[in-house]
């Protein structure tokens, strides 16, 4: 199976061709299709492997296939090496899959951008990076990886890099571009020190072994496995944009509307999800790492949930909601229910990415305008998007048999099962707030009165590249979920969890590790799915009420509840503290401690007093000699006389 | 084959000096082409060592030996190792592209700095290759003297203040050094082999030191080594001698000069004090990680690019300073690949700021902005230096670090992952100084006139540029190839250090 390693070179060749014969090629279709086909190889290669490994059997389904050795020096080594199992070749087929979607969509958005062969490279670089990242078979290719998407994800939010950009306490797209890398490189920072330990530990940091030797290796509930996996969710929480490191996904909307679906909404921020997936062995092992997954999730997907409904942007509604479906895989991993949350990873990939797409065919449409208040009324011009739009909007709200209806049933489910009702409960909650705002959006957005200047825009319909991804998006987000129908569904149906049974060798030994919840509580979930999808239809209802003819009514409420509008608006006001308590005095210290005062007047102090006296000694031997570097002579000479000295004394004596 | 091109890489650029001192002043074109043929010819010198290396030993190759002054047991002895055939290699490298960023911005006394320069390499080439503590005491002392110059004659307004600067600093530790040389052979003598300047012999004799006096001479290198390198608290010179010297001076000193001070920890303190290196890992490592933070941090609030660019230096050279004090395998070979990676990255990054300093005469952030409009090649190539600078795995910066960290975290010697994990913050920090800086520079819009119409790279400076953007990106990828060569005499030193640590 060594092809498969063809999977990860295709979109770096595709890179290369596209970013150093991309400004002379001049021509977008050709660029576009060369970036297009590369993804679109990859996706085929994946295919081919992915029916490889159905027809192993099911206990061998993890190849891996060397490349090279890439650092080895005393006892540590590393290779380049990708391990394709059941695991990682899911991810990547969502991630070339969705991929070459939205890099055909881009044809279309970034038609007649001056930037457009460079867009198309980061694009390549980044499905590169994101493939290293999920199939690498140790943690420093998926380190590489990770930082990899950080980098193209830094190139794309800043992508128009000579533009405003109006975010909390930023001015300039490159602004939102370093607050991203630099708030994931204090995940990163956990990252780094959990390969440490791990290394301490097990001595490598392959997968395969440490995976298979952790429950010898480290003791279950202590401090060693605790530490490691504290510190690996620390970069999950930086990636997956968590609590409290979530501050950077909102203001990363500053990039191309492609590059938010692509890959702040579908792929590189589920790589905390896959992590997590990747060493559910050792999470397993720590409670204590779990309670906090599950409460950090949870918490998020509430609190985002929250802030969504009060965004005027389109596209930050849809940020913020990423960050609270985020926050539900990491819940459903805490409670662990592994599969649940990377069917939700899936199923969130394709409406997460439809709904993205749909919003930047809105702009395209609209000329750029943003402001959903600025909108309504656009269903008429807008036909295609609209539906599409429409039933994306369903998915994410939970409608039942459509594909989030399936995944985010199932980590409620897991969250009462395994959990507790109170968690049950919050995510019930969240999953109204969904609902809420994205009918919210939906309504704004594409019905009621038109609230945009008719004289100035003419909204239209965008091409057809633009929009055949959409409707092949719609189809997954219709029946992608038939890929994980729950049990208590699929019983009655003879329908069978595909994407459990397929996963389950992954996370079998994870899941022996935790405490087993048998039983039959056919009639629990039973009520518990019709509670949350009444609430879902609540939410959509109220939000209907609310928002159906324009802004009125909402204004109202807003004006009622000035405090919490102004709260949820400002998002917690959680920038304005970090700026305050954390950026400001390192900056200050930094300033006016370190190098006012210590480098300047101490140290430099010290130093040139100790100058003015040689200087001084110098003025006076100017005067026999004719220049500064006789100085040195001089003192070469003392130096001379002192070694001869030192050496013909011990002799004579 | 192996000796001569040894012999030629040492003695070409002192060929090319004398060379040039027979060519008319007035002749600019011929003094600069020759220097810079002189330099192309003793890289491609250079590069003949690598088939005639054998990586598999641990031992010094190429050796020769000649009496010089024979009552002191000093002779001419070169040869080389891994460590300092890299050293070498980076040295010989870096001469070419330092006389390629002279050529337009150095206009007076043409004649004399290119000789200066030469001599410059030869005196670092000689520290690389000496295998004889009065040789290198000569080599090191040569080095200083091109170098005060070209800051004092050829550098910016306050330029006289930061040579002397440089020249105290450095001459306060190699009194020290010298002092130090002497009392080494002179133990040498009371260990029964009689005075020498043999590094060979007195390597034998080191560890039989008593610990009292090996404390004092560990002491005495150590402090002269720390100025170069420079060791918080050590380090107010760099940037007053960066940003007074010209470029070419800037990148020499970066990719060059402060190597000079880690090699001889190595060398030196590590291969002839293994015990004193036991016993004051740990201090020297809480200044390393000082010097990680302190660097980073000062960095992130300069207004002058070359000054934040030289702050950047200090907390990188922590990361080295910490690696060889891990005193491990994994710690000592990331050492030793980020000195080169140090060598290439900030040496690129100062070439970059000389390519805008060249177009403006200011070296202000605040008067930049909006630079990838006018200039975006320069822009893609400043973006590689600055993410290798930030550490980015699958660029060579990402390497060292990592391996210094993984050493200094599991050094039994340093017993403790404290070092390691400060440290790892300067990653963030990293991050946060230069991204910041390259946010002010080049992105946003161009609304100062006076950079409405930079022009992008000249064919010069492109060339200069590309050959380290593709290194940064081959060491990233496939360190292997250049870290192989240093791994028998890394694990030499550390197994020597070992050894004394289970007595």
């Amino acid at each position: 199976m060594n092809y498969a390693a063809l999977i990860p070179l295709f979109p770096l060749i595709g890179f290369v061709i596209v970013a150093f014969f991309g400004k002379r090629l001049k021509n977008e279709k050709l660029i576009g299709g060369i970036a297009s086909t590369a993804i679109l190889a990859s996706f085929v290669t994946a295919v081919m492997v992915f029916v490889g490994l159905t027809n192993r059997p099911e206990d061998d389904r993890s190849v891996i296939v060397h490349v090279y050795s890439w650092i080895a020096t005393g006892s540590f080594s590393v290779d380049v090496a990708y391990q394709f199992d059941q695991l990682s070749i899911l991810f990547t087929l969502i991630i070339t899959g969705i991929g070459f979607l939205i890099h055909v969509y881009s044809i279309g958005y970034m038609h007649g951008d001056a930037g457009f062969p460079r867009f198309f490279a980061y694009l390549n670089l980044f499905v590169f990076m994101m493939l290293n990242l999920v199939l690498a078979s140790n943690f420093l290719l998926t380190f590489l990886g990770w930082e990899g998407v950080g980098l193209a994800s830094y190139l794309l939010i800043g992508f128009w890099y000579d533009r405003k950009f109006e975010g909390t306490r930023i001015t300039w797209t490159g602004d939102a571009a370093m607050k991203a890398f630099v708030v994931n490189r204090i995940g990163d920072f956990g990252v780094l020190l959990a390969m440490f330990m791990l290394f301490n530990q097990f001595g490598t940091l392959d997968y395969a072994t440490i995976n298979a030797q952790a429950p010898g290796v480290l003791t279950a509930g202590g401090t060693a496995v605790t530490l490691i996996t504290l510190l690996l969710f620390l970069g999950c929480a930086g990636k997956s944009a968590q609590i409290p490191l979530g501050v950077w996904l909102p203001d990363a909307m500053a990039g191309p509307t492609p590059v938010s679906a692509l890959i702040h909404a579908a792929t590189m921020v589920t790589s905390g999800i896959f992590l997590i997936a990747r060493t559910n062995v050792l999470f397993a092992m720590s409670p204590t790492t779990m309670a906090v997954v599950t409460g950090v999730g949870i918490t998020t997907a509430l609190i985002a949930g929250t802030i969504g409904i009060a965004q005027r942007d389109i596209k930050k509604v849809l940020a913020y909601s990423t960050v609270s479906q985020l926050g539900f895989m990491f819940a459903a991993l805490g409670v662990g229910a592994f599969t649940a949350g990377v069917f939700h990873v899936m199923t969130h990939a394709f409406f997460k990415a439809l709904l993205f797409l749909g919003a930047g065919s809105v702009i395209h449409g609209m000329h750029h305008e943003q402001d959903i208040m600025k909108m309504g009324g656009l269903r008429k011009y807008m036909p295609i998007t609209y539906r599409t739009f429409f039933i994306g909007t369903l998915a994410i709200s939970g409608i039942p048999f459509l594909s989030g209806f399936f995944s985010k049933d199932e980590i409620l489910w897991f969250a009462f099962l395994n959990g507790s009702p109170v968690l049950w409960g919050i995510g019930a909650v969240a999953a109204f707030t969904t609902a809420f705002y994205m009918w919210r959006v939906l309504s704004l957005t594409f019905n009621g009165t038109e609230r945009f200047d008719h004289h100035h825009l003419h909204p239209h319909e965008s091409p057809a590249t633009m929009t055949i991804p959409l409707i092949v998006l719609a189809v997954l987000s219709v029946f992608g979920g038939l890929l994980g129908v729950p049990h208590v569904i699929g019983h009655a149906l003879h329908f069978p969890n595909l994407l459990e049974h397929w996963l389950e060798p992954v996370f079998a030994t994870g899941m022996s590790m935790l405490t087993a919840h048998g039983g039959d509580h056919t009639s629990t979930e039973v009520i518990l799915m019709t509670a949350s999808t009444v609430l879902a239809i609540l939410g959509i209802l109220l939000a209907r009420r609310i928002y159906a003819n324009g802004l009125e009514t909402a204004s109202g409420i807003a004006a009622r509840f000035t405090g919490v509008y102004q709260l949820l608006l400002n998002k917690y006001y959680v920038d304005e503290v970090y700026q305050m308590f954390i950026a400001g005095p390192i900056l200050a210290l930094s300033r006016d401690a370190m190098w006012k005062i210590v480098d300047v007047i101490v140290i430099d102090g010290a130093v040139n007093g100790s100058a003015r006296i040689v200087g001084a000694s110098a003025t006076a031997l100017r005067k026999i000699q004719s220049g500064v570097a006789q100085n040195y002579a001089l003192i070469m000479m003392a130096g001379i006389v002192v070694l001869v000295a030192m050496v013909v004394i011990p002799m004579l004596r | 084959m192996g000796v001569i091109a040894l012999l030629a890489t040492l003695f070409v650029p002192l060929a090319g000096a004398m060379i040039l001192l027979f060519i008319d002043r007035n002749q600019e074109k011929a003094i600069k082409v020759t220097a810079l043929v002189i330099t192309v010819a003793t890289f491609l010198t250079s590069l003949l060592l690598l088939p005639a290396f054998d990586a598999s030993t641990a031992s010094m190759q190429f050796v020769i030996d000649m009496p010089w002054i024979t009552s002191l047991d000093a002779g001419f002895r070169v040869g080389l190792d891994g460590t300092s055939l890299l050293m070498v290699l980076l040295t010989t490298l870096i001469m070419p592209i330092a006389m390629l960023t002279s050529l337009n911005p150095i206009k007076k006394s043409i004649k004399e700095y290119y000789v200066l320069m030469l001599i410059l390499q030869f005196g670092m080439v000689g520290v690389f290759m000496a295998l004889d503590t009065f040789l290198f005491y000569v080599f090191w002392e040569l080095i200083l003297i091109p170098m005060y110059f070209i800051i004092g004659i050829w550098g910016g307004k306050d330029r006289i203040y930061a040579a002397m600067k440089f020249f105290l600093y450095t001459l306060a530790g190699s009194l020290l050094m010298l002092i130090a040389i002497i009392w080494l052979g002179l133990a040498a003598k009371t260990a029964g082999i009689g005075f020498t300047a043999d590094l060979m012999k007195l390597r034998m004799i080191g560890p039989a030191i008593p610990m009292d006096i090996q404390k004092w001479l560990f002491l005495a290198f150590g402090l002269s080594f720390f100025i170069k390198v420079p060791l918080f608290p050590l380090h107010t010179w760099l940037p007053d001698a960066h940003v007074q010297a010209p470029t070419a001076g800037s990148v020499i000193l970066a990719a060059v000069l402060l190597k000079l001070g880690t090699y001889g920890l190595i060398r030196f303190n590590l291969e002839l004090f293994p015990q004193a290196s036991i016993e004051f890992a740990g201090a020297i490592s809480v200044l390393a990680v000082i010097g990680i933070i302190y660097g980073a941090l000062v960095a992130m609030v300069q207004t002058d690019i070359k000054k934040l660019v030289a702050y950047s230096s200090v907390s990188h050279l922590g990361f080295v300073v910490l690696g060889i004090f891990s005193l491990t395998v994994e710690g000592v070979q990331g050492a030793v690949i980020q000195m080169v990676n140090h060598g290439i990255s900030t040496g690129m990054l100062f070439l970059c700021v000389g390519v805008l300093y060249e177009r403006r005469h200011t070296r202000e952030i605040s008067e930049y902005g909006g630079i990838t409009n006018v200039m975006p090649r320069f822009a893609v190539l400043f973006a590689i230096a600055m993410f290798a600078s930030v550490g980015l795995p699958g660029l060579n910066g990402f390497v060292g670090e990592f391996l210094t960290l993984l050493g200094a975290f599991r050094s039994p010697f340093l017993g403790s992952w404290t070092y390691a994990v400060i440290s790892a913050t300067g990653v963030i920090f990293a991050a946060v100084y230069l991204l910041w800086m390259y946010q002010r520079v080049m992105f946003g819009t161009n609304d100062n006139p006076k950079n409405k119409h930079l022009p992008d790279l000249t064919k010069n400076e492109y060339w200069q540029l590309v050959p380290l953007a593709i290194l940064i990106i081959w060491i990233g990828v496939a360190p292997r190839t250049l870290m192989n060569l240093s791994e028998q005499s890394v694990r030499a030193v550390v197994s020597k250090v070992e050894h004394f640590h289970a007595h």
